[in-house]
């Protein structure tokens, strides 16, 4: 089986600053590391190969320094990697994002499962994964909680909706979102480190995509104006009663908001 | 020992000193936690618990139990697991978290001062808010500092950087007969006389009552990196402990696991640990002030594990690798609890040239006696904390093997120069193999130090070394 998987270097910590006059996120000085989230990915295209076979590639898209998280891949088991790397991919929404890593995908070859993680910890938007299918116009799974079988030409998956647990049986080439907690990610190995120490990252630029129209990349290619970024009102309410004759307050409190 | 039996008058005047219904708990308002601590099997309730505020409360409730010969015993969490805070004569509890408050954070002499009742926790996120550090780095992060110090406790990342000891600058200490005094402070340097503040420390509340402490704070290390080693075998991951403490790479942190406890904690958190492919681990920790720094520093330990026969080194760099490790690491003790119906621990420390023949020593007792002995531990300073089981055994049964593998171990620490307790103490369990361990001579100035600290015997009696 040929996996790609999608990774994306985020900054280390959650105390980034946010560029006023652009919305973009500030990077530079910031430590950074593998997104999270897109590690369960990793591990369940690992899983996949030891089981079935095959093999693993991760693709990102960043600054030449992103070739950290594709190297600590090669660490945790991946055998190839490519980034997509040019100065006209940056400033990118998720539109162009996804069209950029779904132009890379076609360039980078031929996949039967493209995985990603649910969401980033920078962009928290958790809708890539989904455009890049449209993109390559494959199906999409998202907040697949578990592989129940994994065929030659397809895969049954579960996925986590709010209220059920739908089943999808779902062929080649498709798109397979992992939530958190499918499975516990392994640790980057010191020895797989060393041994890929000199296996080279394919770099890829805006050159080597078929549609070479740099209207669709990066800043010009994002519809999407970010006027302001902040943390969502909570509006969560709270009270905590003690005391007596609590069972009628409850009834009266829930009649009053109209529960009952 | 002949002490007061507390009567109504006595309730009314300790009353009066604590003036306050939620702060002073008799009968049935006492909760039966105050009867105990993390030692099973060892229980004792006191007559009246109070929970004072201030070092005033502290001083007047001493001084109320010193004139009236009533035994008082101070407790913080609860946390200990020898039994140093269980009232063994009854008389007054002295619960001490509710004086939990950061007193001062002095930038220019690099100390914080605060209470007693500050937990673990939050100590640790305060002072890491702020860019500072304070190593000592115990499992029971819902310990209080003074409870801390009272045991002298060592923690995680006493290979690099020491004990409570080490990093307790000065003490308010409230003695036997009520008198407040203050011992150190914030001076780096001290050689005027007998040094009591570090007597007071692992005094096990004994001595005296710390109601405020002034502690040594580091910078905050910027980089940290661990690295979990599996081997084969417990033996070949024991047996490169004491190469990684000679190649000089100064680890903060050597543990050592073997895979059932690592199930065991799993099965208790509910959450996967990263690795399944071992018998046996090393934890390692790694700090400098640059990812290159430390880098430099672990990778030399690396090719050393792996020259010794470790079958990879992983590499734990990030805050959410760090917590499937160390969250598991932490969770041990109450794993290992939650799998077998009683338990008796050994907290013996040897030099750390020889902890790997501690530790095959303990580990083939399970063998030799018939019983279920699980391990973990700081190989890299010498504490071995073994845990001998009950699993279905009947009590008596029990008592007796308990008892056996517990003479066998202690034996076996005399015989490689090591102490009793490494860092939980000696407190009402473990009186008798600190008897044993340590000279007459030695006993009798323990004994001297008591009597002229507490000449009436009132403060934690029946704890450390008998009067």
């Amino acid at each position: 089986m040929k996996i790609l998987v999608c990774i994306k270097q985020v900054p280390s910590s959650n105390k980034v600053e946010v560029d006023p006059v652009t919305g973009v996120l500030k990077r530079d000085g910031v430590e950074s590391k593998m997104n999270p989230y897109d590690l369960y990915a990793l591990e369940t295209a690992l899983r996949l190969k030891e089981e079935k076979g095959g093999d693993v590639t991760v693709l990102s898209m960043g600054p030449p320094q992103a070739q950290a998280v594709i190297k600590e891949a090669f660490a945790m088991g991946a055998d190839r990697g490519v980034l997509l790397s040019d100065r006209r991919f940056g400033g990118a929404d998720v539109l162009a994002t996804s069209y950029t890593l779904s132009q890379g995908i076609g360039s980078a070859g031929d996949f039967d499962l493209i995985l990603c993680g649910k969401q980033t910890t920078d962009g928290d938007t958790a809708q890539v994964g989904s455009e890049i299918s449209e993109w390559l116009g494959i199906p999409s799974v998202s907040n697949v909680i578990r592989f129940e079988k994994v065929d030659d030409d397809s895969v049954t998956v579960e996925m986590d909706l709010p209220n059920n647990i739908e089943r999808s049986k779902v062929s080649f080439p498709c798109l397979i979102s992992v939530d958190k907690d499918i499975f516990m990610p392994r640790l980057p190995s010191y020895t797989k480190k060393k041994a890929t120490e000199d296996r080279a990252v394919v770099m890829l630029s805006l050159d080597n995509m078929k549609d070479k129209d740099d209207g669709h990349y990066g800043l010009f290619g994002s519809p999407t104006q970010v006027q302001r970024i902040f943390p969502p009102e909570s509006d969560v309410h709270q009270e905590v009663w003690n005391g007596d004759d609590l069972g009628s307050r409850l009834y009266d409190k829930l009649n009053e908001l109209k529960f009952i | 020992m002949n002490y007061k039996k507390l009567d109504a008058q006595d309730f009314d005047n300790l009353f009066a000193i604590i003036g306050d219904e939620e702060r002073f708990l008799t009968d049935g308002d006492i909760n039966e936690e105050y009867s105990h601590d993390e030692l099973s099997g060892t229980a004792s309730w006191p007559d009246v618990v109070v929970r004072p505020t201030s070092t005033e409360e502290v001083s007047q409730v001493m001084k109320y139990a010193y004139d009236n010969n009533i035994p008082l015993t101070p407790r913080g969490a609860g946390t200990g697991l020898v039994g140093a805070a269980v009232p063994m004569e009854h008389g007054i509890l002295l619960d001490t978290s509710l004086m939990n408050n950061f007193l001062e954070l002095d930038e220019e002499n690099l100390t914080l001062t605060l209470e007693p009742g500050v937990l673990l926790m939050e100590l640790a996120a305060y002072v890491e808010d702020r860019g500072f550090f304070y190593p000592p780095d115990p499992g029971e992060k819902s310990a209080t500092i003074g409870g801390n110090i009272s045991t002298n406790a060592g923690g995680m990342r006493a290979v690099k950087y020491g004990v409570t000891r080490d990093y307790v600058r000065g003490l308010e200490v409230v003695l036997p007969n009520g008198d407040v005094i203050e011992l150190g402070g914030k001076v780096v340097k001290n050689s005027s006389g007998y040094d009591l503040k570090d007597l007071i420390i692992g005094s096990e509340g004994t001595l005296g009552i710390v109601t405020k402490a002034i502690l040594k704070l580091l910078p905050l290390p910027q980089k940290t990196i661990s690295l979990l080693v599996p081997f084969p075998t417990l033996q070949q991951a024991i047996r490169t402990v004491p190469k990684i403490i000679m190649s000089k790479s100064n680890p903060v942190a050597v543990e050592f696991m073997e895979k059932e406890v690592i199930l065991d904690s799993e099965e208790y958190l509910g959450k996967k640990f990263p690795d399944h492919q071992a018998d046996a681990y090393l934890l390692l920790k790694f700090d400098g002030n640059s990812a290159e720094d430390v880098q430099k520093a672990y990778e030399g330990v690396a090719d050393l594990c792996l020259a010794q026969g470790a079958m990879d080194v992983l590499i734990s760099d990030t805050e959410e690798r760090d917590e499937s490790i160390w969250k598991a690491r932490g969770a041990f003790l109450e794993a290992i609890k939650g799998s077998t119906s009683d338990m008796d621990e050994v907290d013996i420390v040897v030099p750390r040239n020889c902890v790997n023949e501690m530790v095959e020593f303990s580990h083939s007792l399970q063998d030799k006696i018939g019983v279920r002995i699980k391990s973990f531990g700081h190989a890299g300073d010498g504490n071995l904390h073994a845990y001998i089981l009950k699993d279905d055994m009947s009590d008596d049964v029990w008592e007796e093997k308990m008892a056996q593998a517990m003479e066998m171990m202690y034996a076996k620490g005399r015989e490689l120069q090591g102490q009793v307790s490494g860092e939980h103490g000696i407190g009402y369990a473990k009186r008798g193999y600190l008897s044993e361990s340590d000279s007459q001579q030695v006993m009798n100035l323990m004994r001297g130090i008591k009597a002229a600290f507490d000449p009436k015997n009132i403060l934690n009696p029946h704890k450390v070394c008998e009067a």
